[in-house]
C-alpha cells in the first residue's frame, strides 16, 4: 500500500460502540457528513453507497475490512483511481481516539485536495454530535 | 482540556514552521523535516513531540522510519467553536480577499 495521503486524529468522549454506530447508521451519517445518507450492511466484501441530498449517488465502494467496533476500511470507487479510507477506533481513558487514514491518491490530484478540505469538518461535527447531541453546522468547502 | 495544549503548541514560531512544511508536503520523516532548517535534530524532534501531544501532528511507522502528518482537526474544532454557520462564507471571502491583495499578483488586475 502507498503511504497515506492523510492521517487525521480526533479524541471523542464516547465509547467505541457508539462511535461505530454513528459511522454506520444511515440516519446518523447526514448529521456529520454534509447531509449525505449512507447505505450498507458494513460487512467485509459488501458494497456501500453514499447518497447526496438531491438523491444522486455521491460515491460508492466496497467494504474491505469490517471489525466492529475497532476498524473499518472501505474504498471510494467513484473517482479514479480508487482510494481507501480506514477508520481506527481505540479506547483511551474515557474517550475514543479515532484515526482516519486516506490513501491511494496520485500526487497532487484534485480529489486529494477536495477530500483533505472535507475531513476536518466531518470529524469536528462527528465529535460534537456524539458529545453534545448536536452536530456543528457544515458548509461544503 | 487538550485545547490548552493546542494553543501552547501553536504559540511557537518554530513549531508553526514545521506545520507549514507538513502542509506543503505531508508525510515527512524527521530527517526530511530537519533538512534546510537552522535547528538541531534534537530540537526538531522535541518540537514534533509537543505537536504530537497536541494532536496537531500524527506519526505513522514505516519500517524503521516514522512519517509525520499534519492533523488539522484541532484547528477545525477551534474554527467551529467561534465561527458560526452563517458567518463562515463571509469570513472565507474576507480571508480570500486579503490573500489576493497581499499576493504579488494581487495588484495586476
Amino acid at each position: 500500500m502507498s503511504d497515506p495521503a492523510f492521517v487525521y486524529v480526533i479524541y471523542i468522549r464516547t465509547t467505541p460502540q457508539k462511535l461505530w454506530d454513528a459511522l454506520t447508521d444511515p440516519e446518523m451519517r447526514p448529521k456529520f457528513w454534509f447531509g449525505r445518507r449512507s447505505e450498507s450492511d458494513w460487512k467485509t466484501g459488501s458494497k456501500h453507497t453514499l447518497w447526496a441530498p438531491d438523491g444522486s449517488i455521491d460515491f460508492q465502494g466496497e467494504v474491505l475490512e469490517s471489525d466492529p467496533p475497532r476498524k473499518l476500511t472501505y474504498t471510494f470507487e467513484t473517482a479514479s483511481p480508487t482510494t481507501n479510507v480506514t477508520y481506527l477506533l481505540e479506547p483511551v481513558e474515557d474517550s475514543v481516539r479515532l484515526t482516519v487514514t486516506h490513501d491511494g491518491f496520485p500526487d497532487d490530484s484534485q480529489q486529494r485536495k477536495g477530500v483533505s478540505n472535507g475531513w476536518p469538518a466531518i470529524m469536528s461535527a462527528l465529535k460534537s454530535l456524539l458529545e453534545t447531541g448536536d452536530p456543528t453546522p457544515q458548509v461544503m468547502p | 482540556m487538550e485545547t490548552d495544549a493546542v494553543f501552547r503548541a501553536l504559540a511557537d514560531p518554530s513549531r508553526r514552521a514545521l506545520l507549514d512544511r507538513l502542509f506543503a508536503r505531508n508525510g515527512q520523516t524527521l530527517m526530511e523535516l530537519c533538512d534546510g532548517l537552522a535547528m538541531s535534530r534534537q530540537a526538531v524532534s522535541k518540537h514534533l513531540g509537543i505537536l504530537e501531544e497536541a494532536t496537531l501532528v500524527t506519526a505513522v511507522k514505516r519500517g524503521r522510519e516514522k512519517l509525520h502528518y499534519l492533523n488539522p482537526v484541532p484547528i477545525a474544532e477551534i474554527a467551529d467553536r467561534w465561527i458560526g454557520k452563517f458567518e463562515r462564507a463571509r469570513v472565507k471571502d474576507l480571508v480570500a480577499f486579503k490573500t489576493q491583495l497581499e499576493s504579488p499578483e494581487g495588484d495586476t488586475e
